[in-house]
């Protein structure tokens, strides 16, 4: 059995870790003065060498996406922490920023230091208040101990730190987006080309990266990339913040290296509850990749192991679905959230979801026909591919998914509500999670 | 299909790229979007949120094309060409025709299909391209998404916002172009939709535009709404009266009436662009119009036939020759402009003729003579995208003439032109144009100018002594004594390009056309021999039947027609016994009332005019003339460019000024040609252009600075683009979109006048006072600025104008 690897998570036991002592107590900052005495294009080529991949969902290789921003440039340069974490089943950032948000800080230092940025934003999605406070006061707390601010530890470098919050949009999650949003606008995605490593928040070089991406940042520099290689694939290296969640025993963080199986997570989390006993689906990154079943819990959660299952590793954060739920409402579930959450911009994501969502709430009521069936396969297609951004390919995700799987609970909902086969009080748990 | 406008440069060879378009191989510049070399191929892409005019967004996904090696259909319209790039549209790539076609299924979606009531029913870009891209029915069970429609964006566009496909046109226009962003996007998803703040509406200069570019029926016109189905429409293409922009219009005609009009295609004036005054100010074309001649029996005028008021005309016209003034007004034709000039020297045997009825002076007289008058044209609106600095002096663009005002937006924009501005005011204008504020107090323009060619500022200096600087003077420093002289001077000592922005259509044709006492056509001097020798000859008259000196400018007219009524009073001889009036508003003069009292106090008096006027009825005869549309003719833009125009209607009994002034004439028995617009035109251009020498620039120097009182302040004004304007009449939607009546003051202004608390100030002359709400904005200290012809604030009724001191006092009068 893959062993967990708390590292980010290592001392979150600690009731203190959220301040600036916790965190030193248990190691914190020490990343940060090495950091500051090497040159800014060493730690860009430590970052590429460990094979880093951006943990927000894309797995964009880390130190590739520092090594675009123009160098000796006389424009300003930012670096932007995506936080805005609202993926469907995704909770992995709101938990590092409670309970390490100087973690996330003493990585945004050094990577600021290494894209030469003077300005760091932390995005935070508006509706978690508390995760805004929690990193606001950090960041007060460094500033306060030198860590932020002019010429930090006498190194001549300075960096201000702003933490800026989300107005409830999943859109602003899409990095162009989020820098509109910053910028005061209506959160919507940016053409591309110009990239935001060019043309980012003030038409300045930026860098947008995950929290979690950013958290791993000290560690890679305490410890080197040998060290970070040592978990991991060839092509995953690393470790994971997996967030299992879902008809599981304890569903909760576990931090593992890439590669561990869900059949390894399930252990973890004590098993699937309730219905049968059984994993009915599941999906490994949040509802915009493609669901999988039991056949699939040997895969390892890799970005190309999943890719070739025909899925993605998304944001690492297992939802864990058992006998008692129905498929139609599942997708009806997330098709409802990407119609909402759509921005507009767009004729396929704005239409398309809409469309979508009214043909599989017909379905759910029993309503639906064969034909609709193939329709909204047409749809999907229709909508992914030709979307102004990944939030139309995901919201053209779900549906296909489901239909290879799960054909027979579409047919039956030709004739007969969802309900009257899938009682949704089956799915309640109640007294069975346990606490770790 | 808006075609992007070509470059006349020629591009080279090395700035090109190589690429397959359906098979085609092309070679394009550099930089090229895909979607452009379609068009110059022939190859329609469909497309909505596109335009060539507008950043791309790439949102509405028409235009969807296969591009080798793109596992995705990319979007045309932000594509650009690279080297080798093998492209295929819909004609050839079944993945470029498949996505289309799902794009289109999805635009249909929510779109209520009501193109029976829809305005845009028949010239829709929705319904064109579902016809050639879309499928024959619709695969969509669900219940359509509806909003409660319609709704105001201002009080003359309306949003039916279930058509809307959320293109982004208009709030990219309103944001890019204008520089109005009002209109923006609100909320998200399926129910994403054009709007505005609560409290702020679409009140831009240049709203309209947003409806042509609509790309369904979503935005419409209060004024158009229902009015007509395009197919009904007679359209022809035709320039704006109003401002001397010089925009190309299409006027659309509904049985004999003007119906609409859009802005139509100049690359080189107004692009596809106009203002909200060229678009929705023609109900008075309609209405209030005169029909027959009149004629003055027994105290009352009663309507006449045409040959009874030829011959009365005629008659008291002969019988005063050389004693007979001619006001012509700013809003002829040049062909009709040209008539009078003509018809006064050759008829009337008189100089005495001025197409000006407003502020102007003898200085200005000379400045035209000497620098605007039969010059080629230029500057040009191509000179201001490039020009090193653009110097605006006494001009507000936005109000007098919007098209330069988007022009020199754009040149800002996208080439970061550098423009001064010098003004009492910080306007709303000069930021969008990005130009400095050079702070002018009212009727200091010419000592401003003179600091400036002093080196003030060395920057500008330089800039101005770059090749293809420009320089631009508005109309109001006729009222500033030295003004034009100082501007003229700075001309010529950098050698920057200079060019005079008159408010109205006509001004600019008029001058050309020798409307203007001392000036014979073509800006020939009346005293230059030679000059006299060619006008003589296209005329058929000796140059000794000329006149012999310059005649009477319009002060010196209005001059004499008071001085006329006391020696009329003392039985001394007229110095003007008649005068002949076209289409003149006399209300723009400031001595309005005065001009007035003297008309009803004797000179026979001919007018020529298509509406019931003050005029009209203190007219001894009076003529019915064509409206604009009813004839043929052309407008001189303030560039130079003569922009000729048919008639939208046709078969009404009106006659333009021209054959009028012909059949009297004929009456008088003067060889005059029939006056028709083609020979007018013809004789014009023999009389185009003038190579011989103009007069000398004025030197009037700028008189020492007056003292402004405790209790007064510098007044500076201008007209805005939507006031109490007579051709605006009838339009009360455009009218709620003018900008409020108020006045403007800095705070330190306010507080030195002791008014600063007050909501309302009262601006006060000797002749009158008029009551305005106060607003503290950035206007240099000293001054206050005010509208000149606004509802509730006509400045000119009570004798002040751009520069006067006024005094000020807070409250109501």
């Amino acid at each position: 059995m893959t062993p967990l690897t708390p590292v980010i998570t290592a001392h979150w036991d600690e009731p203190d870790l959220f301040t600036i002592e916790g965190y030193r107590r248990t190691g914190g900052y020490r990343a940060l003065p090495k950091a500051l005495g090497q040159d800014p294009d060493a730690i860009i080529a430590t970052v590429k060498d460990t094979g880093l991949r951006g943990r927000g969902g894309a797995g964009f290789p880390t130190g590739l996406k520092w090594s675009f921003v123009p160098q000796n440039d006389d424009k300003p340069h930012y670096l932007v922490v995506n936080a805005d974490e609202s993926e469907p089943g995704a909770c992995k950032d709101v938990p590092i920023m409670m309970a390490n948000p100087h973690a996330l800080l003493e990585g945004v230092i050094i990577s600021s230091y290494a894209i030469r940025a003077n300005h760091a934003f932390i995005y935070i999605r508006g509706e978690v208040p508390q995760a805004i406070r929690r990193v606001a006061t950090a960041v007060r707390e460094a500033e306060q101990a030198g860590l932020l601010g002019d010429d930090i530890l006498g190194s001549g470098y300075s960096l201000h730190v702003t933490v800026h919050s989300g107005a409830g949009a999943y859109i602003c999650g899409e990095e162009t987006a989020l820098l509109d949003s910053l910028e005061g606008r209506r959160g919507q995605p940016r053409l591309k080309p110009p990239f935001p490593a060019t043309h980012g928040l003030y038409s300045a070089p930026t860098v947008v990266n995950n929290v979690e991406t950013i958290a791993n940042i000290p560690w890679i520099i305490n410890n080197g990339v040998d060290w970070f290689r040592q978990f991991g694939t060839e092509k995953s290296p690393g470790f994971k913040v997996f967030s299992v969640s879902g008809h599981v025993r304890r569903p909760g963080l576990y931090e593992a290296p890439l590669g561990i199986t869900m059949r390894e997570l399930l252990d973890y989390a004590g098993g699937v509850v309730g219905g049968d006993g059984t994993v009915k689906f599941w999906i490994p990154g949040g509802s915009s990749v493609p669901m999988l079943t039991a056949d699939h819990l040997d895969t390892p959660l890799t970005y190309e192991a999943l890719a070739e299952a025909g899925t993605m590793l998304g944001t690492g954060t297992p939802m864990v679905f058992n006998s008692t739920v129905s498929v139609v409402k599942a997708v009806t579930r997330w098709l409802e959230f990407y119609k909402h959450e759509s921005c507009g911009k767009c004729t396929p994501c704005r239409e398309g979801t809409f469309w979508i969502t009214g043909v599989l709430e017909r379905f759910e009521h029993g309503a639906g026909s064969n034909a609709d069936m193939d329709l909204l396969l047409e749809v999907c297609g229709n909508i992914s591919g030709r979307s102004f951004c990944a939030l139309g390919d995901a919201a053209a995700t779900p549906y296909p998914g489901a239909l290879k799987y799960f054909r027979g609970e579409f047919e039956d909902a030709t004739h007969t509500p969802v309900d009257e086969v899938f009682p949704p009080a089956a799915s309640y748990i109640f007294g069975e999670v346990a606490t770790r | 299909m808006t075609m992007a406008p070509q470059s006349s440069t020629p591009v080279a060879s090395t700035d090109l790229v190589t690429l397959t378009l359906d098979d085609i191989e092309v070679r394009v510049p550099k930089g090229t979007l895909v979607i452009r070399v379609a068009e110059l191929m022939g190859i329609e892409i469909p497309r909505f949120c596109d335009h060539p005019l507008l950043d791309p967004v790439a949102a509405c996904r028409m235009c969807l094309i296969e591009v080798e090696g793109q596992v995705k259909p990319q979007p045309a319209c932000a594509v650009t060409v690279t080297e080798g790039m093998v492209v295929r549209t819909q004609r050839t790539s079944e993945m470029a025709d498949h996505a289309q076609e799902g794009v289109m299924e999805f635009l249909l979606l929510n779109h209520p299909l009501d193109c029976p009531v829809c305005d845009k029913g028949g010239e829709c870009p929705l319904q064109n391209q579902a016809m050639t891209a879309g499928r024959g029915t619709s695969r969509f069970e669900e219940t359509k998404r509806t909003f409660p429609k319609p709704i105001n964006m201002s009080a003359q566009i309306l949003l039916d916002r279930e058509r809307c496909v959320s293109c982004a046109r208009c709030t990219r226009f309103a944001e890019q172009v204008a520089g109005d962003p009002m209109l923006e996007l609100l909320e998200r998803g399926a129910q994403q939709q054009v709007g505005v703040a609560a409290d702020q509406p679409f009140d831009s200069y240049f709203s309209g535009n947003t409806i042509q570019i609509c790309p369904v029926g979503a935005l419409t016109s209060s004024l158009y709404r229902f009015r007509a189905r395009p197919f009904d429409l007679v359209s022809t293409p035709t320039t704006c009266e109003h401002c001397a922009s010089g925009c190309s219009l299409r006027t659309d005609v509904r049985r004999g009436v003007v119906t609409r009009r859009l802005a139509w295609d100049d690359a080189d004036v107004n692009e596809e662009w106009n203002c909200d005054k060229g678009r929705f100010a023609f109900m008075y074309l309609n209405e209030g119009r005169l029909t027959h001649p009149l004629v003055r029996e027994d105290g009352h005028l009663r309507p006449a036939s045409w040959p009874e008021a030829l011959d009365v005309a005629a008659r008291g016209l002969a019988a005063a020759r050389g004693r007979t003034a001619v006001l012509t007004g700013g809003r002829l034709t040049r062909e009709d402009a040209y008539a009078y000039a003509k018809f006064t020297r050759i008829a009337l045997d008189s100089d005495d003729i001025d197409f000006r009825t407003r502020v102007s002076s003898d200085e200005e007289t000379s400045f035209l003579a000497s620098s605007v008058a039969g010059r080629p044209l230029g500057p040009t609106y191509a000179d201001l995208d490039i020009a090193p600095v653009v110097l605006l002096v006494g001009f507000e663009p936005e109000d007098e003439s919007p098209i330069v005002h988007l022009r020199l937006r754009r040149a800002h924009r996208k080439n970061g032109v550098h423009i001064v501005s010098v003004s009492p005011v910080r306007t709303p204008g000069i930021d969008k144009i990005g130009a400095t504020w050079w702070e002018c107090l009212p009727g200091d323009e010419a000592r401003v100018v003179a600091s400036i060619a002093a080196g003030a500022d060395s920057d500008v200096l330089a800039h101005l002594r770059t090749p293809g600087a420009v320089i631009l003077a508005g109309e109001r420093l006729a009222g500033v004594p030295g003004a034009l002289s100082a501007v003229a001077d700075l001309a010529a000592s950098t050698g920057a390009a200079l060019g005079w922005v008159p408010r109205r259509a006509g001004e600019r044709g008029a001058l050309d056309a020798g409307a203007l006492a001392g000036l014979l056509p073509g800006g020939r001097p009346l005293d230059d021999a030679s000059a006299r020798q060619q006008v003589a000859a296209v005329w058929g008259v000796q140059a000794s039947d000329l006149p012999r000196q310059p005649g009477r400018t319009v002060g010196s007219i209005i001059d004499a027609l008071i001085t006329d009524v006391r020696r009329s009073a003392t039985g001394e001889t007229r110095l003007i016994d008649a005068l002949v009036i076209a289409g003149v508003d006399v209300s723009d003069d400031p001595r309005a009332g005065e001009l007035l009292g003297a008309l009803d106090e004797g000179p026979f008096l001919v007018a020529l005019s298509t509406h019931h006027s003050d005029v009209t009825e203190r007219a001894d005869v009076v003529f019915p003339v064509a409206v604009v549309t009813e004839k043929a003719g052309a407008f001189t833009d303030w560039e130079g460019r003569i922009k000729p125009f048919s008639a939208a209607v046709r078969g009404t009994p009106h006659l333009p000024d021209g054959r009028v002034l012909a059949m009297l004439a004929d009456v008088m028995d003067v060889p005059f040609g029939n006056g028709d617009v083609a020979s007018l035109r013809a004789e014009l251009d023999l009389l185009t252009p003038w190579t011989g020498p103009h007069p000398d620039a004025p030197t009037v120097a700028a008189p020492t600075a007056e003292a402004v009182g405790s209790t007064s302040a510098r007044l500076g004004s201008w007209r805005l683009l939507l006031d109490r304007g007579r051709l605006q009449e009838g339009e009360p939607h455009l009218a709620a979109t003018a900008r409020a009546t108020e006045a403007l003051m800095s705070r330190g202004t306010a507080e030195a006048l002791g008014v600063a608390g007050a909501d309302v100030i009262t601006v006060s002359t000797p002749s009158g006072a008029v009551t305005l709400p106060l607003r503290i904005a950035d206007v240099v200290d000293g001054a206050i600025w005010a509208p000149m012809c606004s509802e509730g604030c006509d400045l000119l009724s009570i004798g002040a104008f751009h520069g006067a001191t006024v005094r000020v006092t807070g409250g109501a009068s």
